[in-house]
């Protein structure tokens, strides 16, 4: 049990959510790492990474962030936004948790309840989930782990996900300035300003 | 929930599904839009997996039609064929365990008038007749003896639908099911009387087969439950895959069975929703 890592599927029908094997969640100012513990920053470069070097990442922004439903969300929505152009993301939008019959378009968007469809379509290598309540990205995360070789991240405003290879906790719109910085600066590092 | 916060972030329109960004541009909420306007509108009800000609899908679309106040409506649901339709709904619903619905609704409708004092907020039970009138029987009538204000609206099929065809409380004497070779030994449930003597203030049974009547039956219910106490309606939308007739033929059948008086609308108004309602519709006018 102890041995166990949250690493890019497939990993089979019916993994085991990563909390039953010993994963467990991060402390303020830490993050999650393919299951291991570690200081924020370390969790922030490492998405950074992913995302510059990933194929195809994609964004899956939840109803948290896609409606402006409060205040303070539409600042977030932009960070975010500016962020995917960034790293030359695609964003595709999960704008509920409905069961949808008899299944959705995974071209246009994602659904909780197979969200395998949407990774396997579009062929994405990298994901990241934002603003999504936690127990449909905690579903989604284990079919994404189970299904499919995706790297998936999740930028969560709560206390994290242990189903991710990559979870941040408390993340707000400083969260994602701060990436975005760090995006900029590994891209002028490598000489890459396009 | 008002359209204040129905609304898309900034920079996010271009990536939402067409079906969500024309529900915020062009949905009924917070507009004054009923059944004569349907076509005009972005509905409620995004497609649906029900059979070819439901009468219970029929009656959704019309009764998602007649709300009078979506952005400000809860639906209550239970096991049966809505459920399968309403995670198309574009509303806010909850699904109960099988009968449970009006125990759920009045849990809900009592916290939602502490959390909202000034707000109006309409608690609407829909669901079909097993669970109003079989499994969920004793909810129902309880949540009618404690006047709670919540309307329950019952998509009358005449049958457990979606799990073969077994008779339901709400079959008619001598129906033969799939799962009920032998025919129904007795008479529907009196569930519009028992409704009435349990204490609803609004009673009326209806069909999908008159939209106008239909619409007047569904705002009638939820306005009385809104401010005066229980309401009921019954909704007969037959089915054509239990009771082998072609799709085509749904609103036929509600018509031949109201013309041989077996199926037939009425209404019941206490004084005081009488009043109520005289008062409201007066002033709509």
């Amino acid at each position: 049990m102890d041995s166990y890592r949250v690493k890019a599927g497939p990993e089979g029908y019916l993994p085991p959510a990563a909390a039953c094997v010993g994963i467990c969640l991060p402390e303020r100012g830490h993050a999650l790492l393919e299951g291991e513990l570690v200081p924020e920053e370390r969790a922030l470069e490492e998405i950074a990474r992913r995302l510059l070097a990933a194929g195809n990442p994609v964004f899956f922004p939840g109803p948290l962030i896609l409606w402006d439903w409060k205040e303070g969300v539409a600042e977030k929505a932009r960070a975010l936004q500016v962020l995917a152009r960034e790293v030359r993301a695609k964003i595709i939008p999960m704008p509920d948790y409905r069961p949808k019959y008899p299944m959705i378009n995974p071209a246009v968007e994602i659904n909780p309840n197979h969200p395998n469809l949407t990774i396997w379509h579009n062929h994405i290598d990298v994901c990241v989930f934002i603003g999504v309540h936690c127990h449909y990205a905690n579903v989604a995360l284990k079919i994404i782990r189970g299904g499919t070789d995706c790297y998936t991240i999740a930028i969560c405003g709560e206390v994290g996900h242990e189903d991710a290879m990559i979870s941040l906790r408390d993340a707000g719109l400083r969260t994602l300035e701060r990436l975005t910085a760090m995006v900029r600066e590994m891209k002028r590092k490598a000489g890459d300003v396009g | 929930m008002t359209k204040q916060i129905f609304r898309i972030a900034p920079g996010f329109e271009e990536i939402m599904p067409e079906e969500y960004r024309e529900l915020v541009t062009d949905g009924p909420y917070d507009r004054s839009v009923g059944v004569a306007d349907l076509g005009t509108f972005k509905e409620l009800l995004e497609e649906h997996p029900l059979c070819a000609g439901c009468g219970l899908a029929l009656s959704l679309r019309l009764f998602l039609a007649s709300l009078p106040a979506p952005a400000d409506t809860v639906v209550v649901g239970s096991t049966g064929c809505s459920a399968i339709a309403f995670p198309q709904v574009g509303l806010h619903n909850i699904h109960g365990l099988f009968g449970n619905q009006n125990a759920i609704a009045s849990g809900l409708k009592r916290a939602l008038k502490l959390r909202f004092p000034d707000r109006p907020k309409d608690v609407v039970v829909v669901a079909g007749d097993g669970a109003t009138a079989d499994i969920g029987l004793e909810m129902v009538m309880h949540s009618w003896f404690r006047a709670e204000n919540i309307a329950t609206v019952m998509l009358d099929n005449e049958a457990y639908a979606n799990t073969g065809g077994q008779e339901s409380g709400m079959s008619p004497r001598g129906a033969v099911l799939n799962m009920a070779p032998t025919g129904k030994k007795f008479e529907k449930v009196a569930m519009p009387e028992i409704a009435r003597e349990s204490g609803c203030a609004y009673v009326a049974v209806t069909s999908p087969a008159n939209a106008r009547r239909f619409e007047k039956a569904i705002r009638r219910a939820i306005l009385v439950a809104r401010d005066v106490g229980p309401t009921y309606v019954q909704v007969f939308c037959p089915c054509p895959t239990n009771f082998k007739f072609r799709p085509d033929e749904t609103l036929g059948v509600i018509r031949k069975r109201e013309k041989e008086g077996v199926f037939q609308y009425r209404e019941y108004i206490t004084p005081e929703a009488q009043q109520y309602l005289a008062a409201s519709e007066g002033e709509k006018r």
